[in-house]
């Protein structure tokens, strides 16, 4: 996308963008927490960032260091939430903590109630039942679900648009055949061939991605097909084609571009599909691995226990963020990219 | 004098954008006295369109504004009425056409309800009256077998007489004033003439006033009894047909008389080698029918055409919509598909796949009717003229950016332009481009369809002077498509009339403007001049 940067069109558009203060200000918001949740291992973690040690610098973030580094006993990694670890690092140096010192899958055992346990200046956000931080594990969450999100849109997205091409620009047989094709699956339900798929196989972050991926690029589809059905027709691209371009040049040269505006402006609404689709798998247990840090496990517990509305209510709050600041961030980008603005 | 039946003084309309306001008419004065025809003519961009609507106040407000000016109708300030007694005269006191009558006629509504709304809203007649009426104004329109024709939907009939329903609806209210936005334009010449009669004929029986809103001044000569011109804006001059016609004071009034494309074609060079050559060419499109997509017809948009055009000459094709004057060019170019042989130089090109026509695609190139259509927004005008140089020419960016800038330059534009994007263009400088585009490639056959019908009178005139030029230098052999005879008469050597597919007549263009023998040719002869 060279042009981009020079073409006056889009010029217009990111000026529309901009002039929608509350797309504007939704992309920032969600960009500082898309941003921040990156670097989820230096916000929430149960290693410090940095120790000094014996005057020797050390990363336990990034780095394993056995006990024994530490005078210790055990050769395995060290547990720096061990007093005795604590002890023997604060002996010769220092160990700075990132703000929350809890991994999403830290146990607290410290708990003074059972878990779960309710917001206190330990557990911010309180923990879950199994006296898991829940505001480490929100943060992790946040982040899984929008690089799921993410991921699964922008592959969807290049399968539709491609096969929307080709349906699109070539027309009769193939379009034909590929409409039916796509018709017969769709009609496969999606639910019941995961429920089927991960009692033999243990679903993995990249293997529910595969799945979802096989099923979720027809959204575009019909979209581009019918903008490369336009578009083929359009003067300028017979002009093209008089002057001797490929098909598949005049395709990505000359129709791709206006097919772009309408796939630009589905994206972020894709995107907030892919979210939901993958809380409701976690919510129903067929979703990521045990243990992983999901909101919608997160929603499955707090409708599991009632009586701690901390759970169910971080849960919402998140999504529920999540879901209207791409809502709105999508609403912006769709006035912006109209024609008629 | 008596009271004129409308009056605009000192007039003025503005657009207000987000950023900064343009004035589109500035200050205009007329008067159209009961049971005559005014003539509003100018160029595009001219605001005669602007000025006409906003006496109806149909302009998109609140973005346009009148900043001064009063409109007087019967003693009636317009611009100070309000809404509901604007939608009183509305179709009711003031009838209105437009351009196109495809789109301004609803295409789910059939022709008895489209007339019947006007009916009821300004008439409050009797639904067992409203359908002898509409018959009544079929009748008068001009509409063969009304009766027959209540229940047909806008596609079902041809363009001339949707106009007539537009005209039909317009008049049910029996308005004292017919404006009528470039009525004839979207129609074929045979057709204009009809329509053009039809209105005046009207004129006389139900005494109103027209106000004709036009580029066309042999409309204006035809029907009209006084003149305004606009240019930019401003009312230049203004006075009775014959005055302003025959002696135009404003430089720019007599740039529109003599704008009428003239001269003749190039000398005919002296070889006698033939460019393209097409032997019973005939392109079909099957209709289906049935679960089995049996063909069981075909509308032969192309039927059987022979033509022979030699190096460095013009063949002009002319003919209404709906002839197959652009299937051809689309055949020739190999753009469709087609039976019958073409010869191209010495090589058949007929039974080449596309692939294998890719290099012979440098030396045939097109040039398309719409400039607005036919560039890709999205490229500056450097991508787009480089497009086809990138896959023919062996040359590097630089010789190919120096190929670009020489062949801007002849084509009458500033070299400085490459960067710029084709909206920041008018029509005919971006018929320029388009030309560029083709030119740069120093193609032998260059297809033009219809390249002047979009633009305004003196553009269409530089732009053949442009083409002329070019033929001369370069020897280019042109297959001129138009359905307008002043321009073919300026470029061609030989002419092809065609008529549903069919040649009806072909011969040199002399003898074809001085002796024409078929009839239609002699209809669309007498229609044009």
């Amino acid at each position: 996308m060279f042009a981009f940067k020079t073409n006056p069109i889009n010029q217009r558009r990111i000026a529309n963008f901009r002039k929608n203060r509350r797309g504007i200000w939704s992309l920032r918001i969600f960009l500082l927490l898309f941003i921040g949740c990156l670097f989820a291992e230096w916000i929430a973690n149960d290693k410090p960032i940095l120790v000094s040690y014996d005057d020797h610098w050390m990363v336990p973030v990034l780095v394993e260091y056995p006990e024994s580094a530490f005078g210790g006993e055990f050769e395995t990694e060290a547990d720096y939430r061990d007093p005795y670890v604590v002890e023997l690092i604060e002996e010769k140096g220092w160990m700075l903590w990132p703000p929350i010192r809890y991994s999403y899958d830290t146990i607290n055992y410290n708990l003074d109630k059972p878990a779960p346990s309710p917001p206190s200046s330990a557990n911010l956000l309180g923990t879950d039942d199994q006296a898991r931080d829940v505001l480490a594990r929100v943060i992790y969450g946040f982040r899984i679900s929008v690089l799921f999100a993410l991921i699964l849109s922008i592959l969807s997205s290049i399968i539709g648009i491609a096969v929307g091409a080709i349906q699109g620009f070539y027309g009769g047989k193939i379009d034909l055949i590929g409409q039916r094709v796509i018709e017969v699956w769709g009609g496969l339900p999606v639910l019941y061939l995961l429920i089927i798929l991960s009692s033999f196989v243990q679903p993995s972050f990249w293997w529910l991605l595969g799945v979802m991926l096989l099923f979720n690029w027809m959204t575009l589809v019909d979209l581009v097909r019918a903008e490369f059905l336009r578009g083929r027709n359009l003067e300028y691209v017979r002009a093209a084609r008089a002057l001797g371009l490929s098909n598949p040049r005049i395709m990505y040269r000359h129709i791709l571009p206006n097919a772009m505006v309408s796939t630009l402006t589905f994206m972020p609404f894709i995107l907030t599909g892919a979210i939901t689709t993958l809380t409701a798998l976690d919510f129903l247990g067929f979703g990521l691995p045990v243990g992983s840090p999901s909101l919608g496990e997160l929603v499955a517990q707090g409708k599991a226990n009632l009586q701690a509305p901390w759970l169910g209510i971080s849960a919402f709050v998140v999504l529920a963020l999540m879901l209207t600041l791409l809502i709105f961030i999508g609403e912006a980008a769709r006035d912006a990219f109209d024609p008629r603005k | 004098m008596s009271q004129p039946l409308l009056s605009v003084k000192n007039l003025s309309v503005s657009f207000t954008d987000e950023a900064r306001t343009t004035a589109a008419v500035k200050g205009i004065s007329f008067d159209l006295e009961a049971g005559k025809t005014l003539a509003l003519v100018g160029e595009s961009g001219s605001g005669k369109s602007v000025s006409a609507l906003s006496i109806l106040k149909l302009l998109p407000y609140p973005q346009a504004s009148h900043p001064s000016g009063q409109i007087i109708f019967n003693g009636e300030d317009i611009l100070a009425a309000d809404e509901k007694r604007l939608r009183q005269i509305r179709g009711g006191r003031i009838g209105m056409i437009f351009q196109e009558p495809m789109t301004s006629l609803n295409p789910l509504h059939n022709i008895e309800r489209q007339i019947s709304e006007v009916l009821e809203l300004h008439q409050a007649l009797k639904s067992n009256r409203i359908q002898a009426r509409i018959l009544e104004l079929l009748d008068m329109v001009g509409i063969p077998n009304p009766a027959e024709r209540l229940k047909a939907y806008p596609h079902e009939l041809s363009g001339g007489q949707r106009q007539r329903v537009m005209i039909a609806m317009a008049l049910a209210a029996e308005p004292d004033i017919l404006i009528a936005d470039e009525p004839t334009t979207a129609l074929d010449v045979t057709i204009q003439a009809q329509i053009l009669e039809l209105l005046q004929q009207l004129q006389k029986k139900l005494g109103m006033a027209i106000l004709l809103i036009t580029h066309d001044l042999g409309i204006v000569r035809e029907v009209a009894d006084s003149v305004c011109v606009m240019h930019q804006g401003e009312l230049v001059e203004s006075g009775t047909c014959e005055a302003i016609l025959q002696s135009p004071r404003h430089s720019y009034t007599q740039e529109l008389i003599n704008a009428t494309p003239s001269g003749e074609a190039v000398p005919i060079p002296d070889t006698d080698e033939p460019l393209v050559c097409a032997k019973n060419l005939r392109v079909w499109f099957p209709i289906k029918r049935g679960v089995m997509q049996k063909t069981v017809d075909y509308i032969k948009a192309v039927d059987g055409i022979d033509f022979e055009l030699l190096k460095g000459r013009t063949l002009g094709i002319v003919g209404e919509s709906g002839s197959g004057k652009t299937t051809l060019g689309l055949a020739i170019a190999r753009l469709i598909n087609s039976e019958g042989e073409i010869i191209f130089g010495q090589q058949p090109i007929d039974s080449l796949n596309q692939k294998n026509m890719r290099p012979l695609r440098r030396d045939i190139q097109m040039v398309f009717q719409d400039p607005y259509g036919s560039l890709s927004p999205r490229m500056s005008i450097r991508q787009i003229i480089d497009e086809g140089l990138e896959i023919h020419s062996q040359k590097n960016a630089r010789q190919r950016n120096q190929q670009i800038e020489k062949t801007l330059q002849e084509v009458g534009l500033n070299p400085n332009i490459c960067d710029r994007y084709p909206h920041e263009f008018s029509g005919g400088q971006r018929q320029r481009i388009a030309i560029a585009r083709a030119l740069v490639l120093q193609p032998k056959l260059i297809i033009l369809d219809e390249p002047t019908s979009a633009l305004d009178r003196s553009v269409q005139r530089q732009i053949v002077n442009l083409l002329r030029d070019l033929q001369q230098k370069y020897q280019i052999g042109y297959l001129f498509i138009s359905h307008d005879l002043s321009v073919v008469r300026a470029l061609s050597h030989h002419i092809i009339v065609m008529k549903d597919g069919k040649v009806v007549e072909q011969n040199d263009t002399r003898n074809i403007f001085t002796t024409p023998q078929n009839p239609y040719t002699q209809a669309l002869i007498k229609a044009a001049y």
